[in-house]
């Protein structure tokens, strides 16, 4: 009998330390895009936080601890990571399933942010970039979104499809930073 | 010379590099530059047109003479500047622009041409004949003149590029710079210091200065130890920033590797900058100007700054009798840096007449000097005095003309410099790059003491914009002396007269642009070079407009500069373009089943910046059409899958979505029935046709929209300017789908037969007729199923989450072998749907309308919708305007050619009797020959009629007969089946 074998975006190509500096998949769970219907912000705030814990997060942020995180994901959009979405979002809220849509990857260590200075434009240093804080920005030459979780680490969501591209950029910044010392 | 005793460098660490094949020795802390006037080497290059020997001029980046090449094989580096390059193990050095080598230059004949060489000479001796310019006389000039060259190789070196963020950046970190730091740093604010040397501390390394009771150097390294202890604050040497930009960011270069043979696995050579800062301050210091007089340019001939740099800081004296000549006091400070030294000083030549006298050595005031000689290198001078000229032994003369403050970075936003008669130069004008500060020698102020007020000021002003108290602190005290400068441009006589060493441009050459009525400073430019290459005019710009001034009769601010660009020094393309080589020039895409595609030997295309498969070649087939021939009959016959995840996919949810759609597509959407897909058309707001595709309805409130795989993105964007911009009424919501679902297509009378062997729910006709969609159960997981066909057979498209597309591609090609099918790619695909009448982006180009592909009709009377009205103006409906049609040859043989015209039979191939041209072709071999689609004047009405297709570019011509664009099953008998 046949069957389907679900395969990671990232596997075969991670996990990755070079220097001090560790580059794994992260297991995201559910994705799940939450757009509130017209007039319904309030009301989807308070579904989303009633069943699931988080925050409707303010554009630039996150909240919400692993396995039940809500980041800001674009124009009225959050991205709800880890349960499956409780069906009361339903009625206040549109939800699109992206669980197979994004690579999901963790970057920590010391000099992270020396990392991805080689690849992110926008200013990332701690006392700017918080934990909490999060971005829709680019690694070199991809769209991503970017969060600096509560532990310190950055979580990087990119595109399914160029999660060879983007361990590939990755890696070379890391390569980079472990040579300088 | 080396002097005992003297310099900086570090004697107990001795180096040994290689300089045109021979080896030297210096010690670590030198430049090449430094290493070779010790080992008593003057010659470095050869100049630029004339080929004449010249030796190095600065100590700094301004460098124009001494440009070498650095490295061997594919790494090598021309034009690297032997003042900045600094001597390592291994190092290995050339000369340039000289053949066969730098003492014996075969082209230096060019010098003995000079009278005819100069400005303007190419422009008019080589119009004639005009099609020689290209192919003869450029590539001739170009060999005999230039620098450096590149191997022509792809580089082995890394590069990188990276970002920085700052409160606070200081370009410059000689006095001014150091002291702004050490401000900004103690009051907690985050500082970037950048300097472009080896070593930080600027003119305070060259000069015998104290601060502070201590001498310049020790003062400037206790305040480099300080700052280096500062968490906030970050040193960045070997850096020349070299742009300004919009809001506060900078462009910087940083050497990383350039001063070692160290090359650690994945290192950059160099990394190219930005930085964004809320404040600058600009303490890049000044530049020394030479004074233009005969035969100015021998080596030995140096700037007076450059002399002292190389005696102070690398204990080198750059000759054993040395006089000095020039405008300002510097003159003296020059002689007693020498006489202390222990040099011999033959005389100071002080242009002024009432400058200071001396007891140590000769000074000639109101004097100047006329000419020199000595084939190799200088061996005398001629100096003119009230009562007549004198001729004096010396092997080395140290010139200033006054300095130039380094007003670039200041004037990057287009602004210009303003004119300061006092110290003769010009200064950055205030404001002219929001957030920067211009301070110290950058802004005028010579003085170290002055140096070090401006630094302190400029560092408080910038803390107080950012809202941060600063520190008590006291200027250190340092010397704060005179400065007294008249104008001296150029020494008055006959004989050459260098201005810019580095493009052989001389005063003549300046005087003659005048004449020739190029009076503007930018016209000068560009007639006579001055100022262009690796140097841009640090040495000559002002020099050469102060002279053009005189020539045309205006001052100096009326003349005016040229417009200063970045970059300030040089930057390797390599740095700016670091990262995107070779294949990560763009982020790659890959389907799920990419892997297994590539392993059956799939050669891949990129569509956008997908990979997808052209063909999948069997043994035995040697051509892609063997193998496309066989891919098409599969899926006629039995049953193939193609890998379509690359289609634009959007989830479009909300009460209003129905309505959505009827305004951005022509057809209408919201009266689709749930569970159906529709084809739909979309325009532009000109009504062009924008994209196409399929939109399936799966719940009342809930469709999945197709687009294009190369349109997607573009069809994303026009969807939220269309919600956003044009109906923010109403509530409809829409996310790309496209990553989230593998989608496969299942084509061929056997593909339902497949699909049954697969789903958890067998399919039939009733509840699944063409044009069907829905979710079904894969296997256990959640899938979708919709009945469309591009291919005019019995078809589908299955769809699972992309973590298990690679699974089920497996599955399904090992079911479609065993029912005698299989895996088809792009070039079948291609050919089924052009025999089946199907358009893509070659007919939608961006240039036809719905009327001209024949779908007129599509356009629905009964509503509104994007690009309808402009669609509707006249031009877009007329007659005569090129409509899609059908085209096969007469001849079953005859080739069809994409991109080939189409003329009437009679008529000659010319672009009058153009009737328009062919889009796709391909050779069927459900038909047996050629067929393809091609826009022409008409057409609909000329079915049947035979046209000629001629590709003037590839020699080919066809007759054609006009027929309907659907080759195969018409009836669409097949598709329903």
């Amino acid at each position: 009998m046949d069957k389907l074998i679900a395969k990671s975006p990232c596997a075969g190509l991670l996990p990755l330390t070079i220097g001090d500096v560790t580059l794994t998949e992260e297991e995201a769970g559910a994705m799940t895009v939450l757009t509130p219907r017209k007039g319904k912000a309030e009301a989807a705030a308070e579904a989303l936080a009633k069943a699931h814990g988080p925050a409707w997060p303010e554009p630039g942020r996150a909240t919400g601890p692993a396995g039940a995180r809500a980041i800001w994901f674009g124009h009225d959009e959050v991205l709800l990571m880890g349960p499956d979405p409780d069906k009361s979002l339903g009625q206040h809220a549109y939800l699109v399933d992206q669980s197979d849509a994004w690579a999901a990857v963790r970057l920590e260590g010391e000099g992270t942010e020396d990392v991805l200075a080689r690849l992110v434009p926008i200013d990332l240093r701690p006392e700017v970039f918080k934990r909490g804080h999060s971005a829709r920005t680019q690694l070199f030459h991809m769209s991503v979104s970017i969060t600096r979780l509560p532990d310190g680490a950055f979580l990087i969501l990119a595109f399914r499809s160029m999660a060879a591209s983007l361990v590939h950029d990755l890696k070379r910044a890391m390569e980079a930073v472990a040579a300088r010392g | 010379m080396r002097i005992d005793g003297k310099g900086l460098i570090d004697r107990t660490t001795p180096i040994s590099f290689t300089f045109d094949g021979r080896s030297y020795r210096g010690f670590a802390g030198d430049t090449l530059a430094s290493a070779l006037l010790a080992n008593d080497v003057r010659v470095m290059g050869r100049s630029f047109k004339y080929h004449r020997p010249r030796g190095v001029l600065t100590a700094g980046s301004e460098e124009p003479n001494a440009l070498v090449t650095v490295g061997e094989g594919a790494a090598q580096d021309p034009n690297v500047r032997a003042t900045m390059q600094e001597i390592h193990p291994g190092l290995v050095a050339r000369s340039q622009n000289r053949w066969p080598s730098l003492d014996w230059d075969l082209l230096s004949v060019n010098d003995l041409f000079s009278p005819f060489l100069g400005a303007g000479f190419y422009y008019k001796t080589f119009m004639w004949p005009r099609a020689f310019w290209e192919k003869v006389y450029e590539p001739a000039i170009r060999r005999a003149a230039g620098l450096g060259a590149l191997s022509g190789e792809a580089d082995p070196d890394r590069y990188e590029r990276a970002w920085a963020f700052c409160d606070l950046l200081v370009v410059g970190a000689g006095p001014t710079g150091l002291m702004a730091a050490l401000a900004a740093g103690r009051a907690g604010a985050d500082v970037i210091l950048v300097d472009e040397g080896a070593r930080m501390g600027g003119r305070l390394l060259a000069e015998v200065e104290e601060i502070d009771g201590k001498p310049g150097h020790v003062w400037a390294e206790e305040v480099l130890d300080e700052l280096a202890q500062m968490d906030n604050v970050r040193l960045m040497s070997r850096t020349a920033v070299v742009g300004a930009y919009d809001q506060g960011t900078y462009a910087a270069l940083e050497r990383v590797l350039h001063h070692t043979d160290r090359r650690p696995y994945g290192a950059p050579l160099e990394t190219f900058w930005r930085i964004v800062a809320k404040r600058a301050i600009l303490a890049a210091g000044a530049l020394e100007r030479p004074v233009a007089f005969r035969n100015n340019d021998r080596p030995g001939i140096m700037t007076a700054g450059a002399v002292r740099a190389y005696l102070n800081r690398w204990g080198v004296s750059a000759g054993e009798r040395v006089t000095v000549f020039g405008n300002n006091d510097d003159i003296h400070r020059t002689a007693r840096d020498l006489m202390a030294a222990g040099v011999h000083v033959s005389g100071v030549i002080d242009s002024r007449h009432d400058g200071p006298v001396s007891h140590d050595y000769a000074v000639w005031r109101g004097a100047m000097v006329c000419d020199t000689s000595g084939r190799k290198g200088l061996e005398s001078i001629t100096i003119r005095l009230p009562g007549g000229e004198e001729k004096i032994q010396t092997d080395c003369l140290a010139m200033t003309g006054g300095w130039n403050p380094s007003v670039h970075l200041a004037c990057h936003m287009n602004a210009r410099p303003e004119w300061r008669r006092d110290i003769a130069a010009f200064v950055p004008p205030r404001n002219a790059v929001p957030g920067l500060v211009p301070a110290g020698a950058a802004n005028g102020s010579f003085s170290t003491a002055a140096c070090l007020r401006e630094g302190l000021v400029a560092a408080q002003e910038a803390l107080s914009d950012l809202g941060r108290r600063a520190v008590e602190m006291e200027v250190p005290a340092a010397e704060d002396g005179s400065y007294e400068i008249t104008q001296l441009w150029t020494v008055p006589g006959k004989g050459r007269t260098w201005l810019d060493f580095q493009n052989d441009v001389t005063v003549k050459d300046v005087k003659q642009a005048a004449r020739e009525n190029f009076r503007s400073v930018e016209h000068m430019k560009r007639y006579t070079t001055q100022g262009m290459a690796t140097d841009q005019g640090k040495n000559s710009n002002v020099a050469a407009l102060a002279i053009l001034a005189d020539a045309t009769g205006r001052d100096i601010p009326d003349t005016g500069t040229t417009t200063f660009r970045p970059p300030y020094t040089p930057v390797a393309i390599a740095a700016m373009a670091a990262g995107a080589e070779g294949m990560a020039f763009k982020p790659q895409r890959f389907t799920t089943s990419h892997e297994a595609t590539v392993k059956r030997g799939a050669s891949m295309i990129e569509a956008g910046l997908w990979y997808r498969p052209s063909y999948f070649p069997k043994p035995g087939e040697s051509t892609w059409r063997q193998s496309c021939d066989r891919e098409v009959k599969m899926v006629r016959e039995s049953v193939g899958i193609c890998d379509v995840s690359t289609l634009g996919k959007i989830d479009i949810q909300g009460p209003d979505a129905g309505a959505f759609l009827d305004f951005v597509y022509t057809n209408m959407f919201s009266t689709l029935k749930v569970g159906r897909a529709r084809y739909g058309l979309m325009l532009r707001e000109d009504g062009h046709v924008m994209d196409d595709g399929t939109t399936a309805r799966l719940g009342e409130e809930h469709y999945v929209m197709t687009t294009t795989t190369a349109a997607a993105g573009e069809v994303m964007k026009h969807l939220e300017f269309v919600h956003q911009g044009l109906r923010p009424d109403l509530d409809v919501a829409f996310t790309s789908v496209t990553e989230q679902w593998a989608q496969f297509a299942v084509a061929g009378p056997k593909s339902r037969e497949l699909l049954n062997g697969l789903l958890d729910a067998p399919l039939d006709d009733a509840d699944w007729p063409f044009m069907a969609c829905g979710p079904v159960s894969v296997l256990g997981v959640a899938g979708r199923l919709f009945r469309i066909s591009f291919s005019g057979e019995h078809a589908y498209e299955i769809a699972v989450p992309a973590r298990y597309g690679e699974s089920l591609f497996d599955i399904l090609t090992a079911k479609a072998e065993a029912l005698g099918g299989g895996l088809y790619g792009m070039e079948a695909l291609n050919v089924l749907r052009i025999e089946k009448g199907f358009i893509t982006h070659a007919e939608i180009h961006g240039r036809t309308t719905a009327f001209d592909i024949g779908m007129g009709r599509m356009v629905s009377a009964r509503k509104d919708c994007i690009g309808k009205t402009m669609a509707e103006r006249p031009g877009m409906l007329k007659e005569e305007r090129e409509q899609l049609v059908g085209l096969h040859p007469l001849d079953p043989a005859g080739k069809l050619l994409s991109g080939a015209h189409l003329y009437r039979e009679g008529d000659e191939a010319i672009r009058p009797n153009d009737q328009g041209y062919v889009t796709s072709v391909a050779y069927s071999p459900t038909l047996g020959h050629m067929i393809g689609f091609g826009f022409l004047r008409r057409g609909m009405a000329r079915e049947g009629e035979t046209v000629r297709m001629v590709d003037a570019l590839r020699g080919e011509t066809t007759l054609c007969k006009v027929v309907n664009p659907v080759f195969f099953d018409p009836e669409g008998g097949r598709v329903r089946g």
